[in-house]
């Protein structure tokens, strides 16, 4: 396969090509209350030539590797057809390296019958709890394989393990309808979907509790997010705004996202990279063939960095720090985030809340999206805080800010922290892509909370 | 198809499989010029069996061998439900027109051209505004045949345009834009540049806002982005028998405003939510929802209907599995009341156009709360300026259970949501 990529990739020509092949397959298995809806094998195959020429762009995806020729010759005439410019693009180093999937109970060795036997006790548990409704769950895991060779003289073939689990428990009282979710994913583990029972019997329970939960009155409290919900926050809040994409090309951007501006307290700093290994937005090499890295977007409150693909640093004058990513063969890579996190601070859980008269406690997540300054967030579990403690169940909650305030709001970043590993992003039509993300607890002053 | 099929037909009581096939060509703008041009071919297919009763399922894109697909479809046939319905007989459909020639036609150089003259008109209006979008042509082919040897195949084309326009100015990030789509070329530009002009002569300055309840313009946008995921879900079928829709025993009960009537209509001609039939070889038709008020029906697929006891009302649809029910392209019935009309009564209020996070609220109980990313407040009859760091919060029943006004300004939003503005009494607003 390698000749055959290289030789095409010889045979046109432009300022950059790359070739992606895509091989993969996938298990899927849904339930709705007691009913299996859905038992599915899944299995696809295509890949797709980007070519750049003169700073324009072209892009050809196929399904069938017959189609590779004429979809390289399609995307340099495409190419050909947009530049009018210059290519910008950072040079790399040749690369041929083979990564093979890392997994530890590698679900695709775990039978149909087994997963469905675990997904079932998890279910029963849900309906058995007086008060529940319905339930659904939606269990899904992929193998993906990937090969990539450039006109760099790249040949990469990497290869992935995929699973995600999602829990609903849905409580339903007088018309009244509430539910609770849990979603976990891993990058090749099946064993992080087992020994779940006490937490699915939680969700259950608390999915009855909320049937009497009072809603929050809407105003701005002093907030404290559990691990998962600050990671969901960082992801939203500022990791979008990292990505060089929304920045690269807007001189306004540029002028407001410039390296050194205070975002923070001396105590804030945010980290992404998929080089930490084991996570699910780990990789050895991104969609470019740029090696994965670790980057400091916050260090100790100031912007240090950035998330870059070859094109936005080259256009920056910055170094590619490895985030070009792309879903799968039916589109270009572009800059995503991979694993999130704020690094872990002194406070105490205790102390965080010791001095909050009046506060809400927002624990795990619901949604989340951004629009780069202003940004929404929902938990999957909120309680009130009096008096430095936590008080009375409310219904979940949807938080908003304004990044530029917001994280100077953060005045306590506790010292436990923790990765998120059931969240999937989504940009310009790519949804969803593994991530992970992560935070101790983090305490947020006047944080905007919807409500009546 | 023929050759799964025939495997198939040997070693299962029946199958079905269903395909599309496409092509798709988007050109793509940034940062107000021509960035990228692509072209994705697509083939997608997907098998469902009966084995002993029992369902089996798989699909595939690619080239993967039919006697793969079909052993596949064997394998999870073991933990299938008990089918309880018949593959339909795919006999003879009413016409629908989403299929127009003309839309093969349409050169890349008119594509960049039409997509540059929107950019170029809303940056003459905007200094320092920067655009993105795409313009998109495209073809696709669904067909469905069975082992009965029942076939149906239809072939859609689409196009659309889709513009963005980013304006940062002192650190406050501004965000406009319009997405129109038809089965037919869209030539004529200017509806959508002088919406995201209007957006911009609106949002020019911020008006202050105070936390409250007060109220409410959603406009097309508004009500597409922020009031219809409660709705869609509730009215599932599927959500109707797992007893979690708040509807479930309300058919034929007023729940809501009389002004308000919502139908799923995929027959009407050239709309890119419209189709003959649906995923499964049913007939699609107009199914009404809510008459002024009032529950009428649910929407449904094959196998839901069959557990409900119901039949399909043409409602079964593929998004990266089996069928479940979805509903194609939703209108709203349009009132008589202008915009300048609705507002010109209104003391103090907030018009929204676009709500960010409204769909990361409990939908199931028809709860929205979001971030209003795009909106306007009102005082004594007038826009006074955009509105910031705000939040709103509702329940959609009790939100259109209150006296609502209808907009004579109806319009299609991407293709499978037409409606009015409408207004309401009474909204939350929550603000910095």
């Amino acid at each position: 396969m390698q000749d055959r990529l290289f030789s095409v990739i010889k045979g046109l020509s432009a300022d950059y090509i790359e070739v992606r092949l895509d091989e993969s397959q996938s298990s899927r298995l849904v339930f709705r209350g007691e009913r299996l809806e859905e038992a599915g094998r899944t299995a696809a195959a295509g890949g797709c030539v980007r070519a750049l020429v003169k700073g324009g762009w072209g892009f050809a995806s196929f399904n069938s590797i017959d189609r590779l020729d004429q979809s390289a010759a399609m995307a340099v005439e495409q190419a050909t057809h947009v530049g009018k410019g210059r290519s910008e693009f950072s040079p790399a180093q040749a690369v041929i390296d083979k990564v093979e999937a890392p997994y530890k109970k590698n679900p695709l060795d775990v039978p149909l019958s087994a997963k469905k036997s675990l997904l079932d006790e998890y279910n029963r548990i849900m309906l058995d709890t007086p008060g529940i409704q319905t339930t659904s769950i939606g269990y899904a895991d992929i193998k993906k394989k990937v090969i990539f060779a450039s006109s760099d003289g790249s040949y990469i073939e990497q290869s992935r393990i995929d699973l995600n689990l999602r829990l609903s428990a849905i409580a339903s009282r007088d018309g009244d309808v509430q539910q609770v979710g849990l979603s976990i994913g891993s990058k090749g583990d099946f064993s992080t979907v087992e020994g779940m029972q006490d937490r699915v019997r939680d969700i259950a329970r608390r999915a009855i509790a909320l049937l009497s939960a009072p809603e929050v009155k809407g105003g701005n409290y002093t907030v404290v997010l559990d691990p998962v919900l600050a990671g969901v926050f960082v992801h939203e809040a500022f990791g979008h705004l990292s990505e060089a994409d929304h920045i690269y090309e807007n001189p306004q951007m540029r002028d407001i996202m410039v390296l050194g501006r205070s975002f923070g307290g001396r105590h804030l700093n945010i980290v992404d990279g998929a080089a930490m290994p084991g996570l699910r937005g780990s990789y050895r090499y991104d969609d470019e063939g740029t090696p994965a890295g670790k980057t400091y977007l916050i260090k100790e409150g100031v912007l240090n960095s950035r998330l870059h693909s070859r094109e936005t640093a080259a256009k920056m004058g910055e170094e590619p720090t490895g985030n070009a990513r792309a879903i799968n063969f039916t589109y270009p890579p572009i800059v995503r985030m991979t694993n999130t996190y704020i690094e872990p601070g002194s406070t105490t859980f205790n102390e965080m809340i010791s001095g909050i008269s009046e506060g809400v406690y927002a624990r795990d997540w619901y949604g989340g999206t951004t629009s780069l300054e202003m940004f929404t967030f929902s938990a999957g579990e909120a309680y009130m805080i009096r008096d430095g403690k936590i008080a009375e169940m409310i219904r979940p909650v949807v938080l908003s800010g304004n990044v530029f305030t917001t994280l100077h709001n953060i005045d306590a970043i506790g010292d436990d922290l923790d990765m998120n590993q059931g969240g999937g992003c989504g940009k310009a039509g790519q949804s969803p892509l593994p991530v992970s993300n992560g935070s101790p607890h983090i305490r947020i002053q006047n944080c905007l909370v919807g409500g009546k | 198809m023929e050759e799964i099929l025939e495997i198939a037909r040997r070693c299962a009581e029946s199958a079905e499989v269903f395909r599309v096939t496409s092509i798709r060509t988007p050109v793509h703008f940034e940062a107000n010029r021509l960035k990228q041009i692509q072209t994705k071919e697509s083939v997608a297919t997907a098998l469902r069996l009966v084995k002993n009763g029992k369902i089996g399922f798989a699909q595939s894109s690619g080239n993967i061998p039919p006697a793969d697909l079909v052993n596949m479809a064997l394998e999870t046939s073991q933990f299938g439900y008990q089918v309880n319905f018949a593959f339909p007989s795919l006999g003879s459909f009413e016409k629908v027109d989403v299929f127009d020639p003309q839309v093969e036609n349409i050169g890349i150089d008119s594509m960049i051209s039409l997509g540059q003259g929107v950019i170029d008109a809303v940056c003459a209006n905007t200094a320092g505004i920067l655009c993105e979008g795409s313009i998109s042509r495209g073809t696709a082919t669904f067909e469905i045949a069975g082992s009965g040897g029942g076939h149906a195949s239809c072939k859609r084309t689409n196009f659309s345009i889709s513009i963005d326009g980013m304006l940062v100015r002192d650190g406050d990030i501004l965000y406009v834009g319009d997405i129109r789509s038809s089965c037919r070329p869209i030539l004529d530009p200017s509806p959508l540049t002088e919406e995201i002009i209007r957006q911009l002569e609106l949002a020019k300055r911020n008006a202050p806002i105070k936390s409250g309840a007060m109220p409410v313009i959603f406009t097309p946008f508004g009500v597409a982005g922020s009031l219809l995921a409660p709705l869609i879900s509730a009215f599932n079928g599927k959500t109707v028998l797992d007893g979690a829709s708040p509807l479930k025993d309300k058919k034929d009960m007023v729940m809501f405003d009389s002004a308000l009537s919502l139908a799923d209509d995929p027959t009407i001609p050239y709309q890119p939510g419209s189709t003959p039939f649906d995923d499964e070889g049913v007939p699609a038709r107009r199914n009404a929802l809510i008459d002024r008020g009032s529950v009428v029906q649910f929407y449904y697929d094959l196998h839901t209907a069959a557990l409900a006891g119901l039949s399909s009302t043409g409602n079964g649809s593929r998004s990266g599995g089996m069928p479940s029910p979805s509903v194609h392209a939703l209108v709203i019935g349009g009132g008589k009341v202008s915009r300048a009309d609705m507002i010109k009564d209104m003391k103090a209020g907030i018009i929204i156009e676009q709500l960010m996070g409204a769909e990361q609220g409990n939908i199931l109980n028809g709860d929205f709360s979001g971030n209003v990313l795009l909106g306007y407040k009102v005082d004594n009859g007038e826009i006074t300026g955009r509105v910031k760091d705000t939040m709103v919060s509702g329940n959609v029943y009790q939100l259109l259970k209150e006296s609502l006004v209808m907009g004579s300004d109806s319009r299609w939003i991407a293709g499978y949501v037409n409606t009015p503005s409408i207004r309401c009494p009474s909204i939350a607003v929550s603000a910095k």
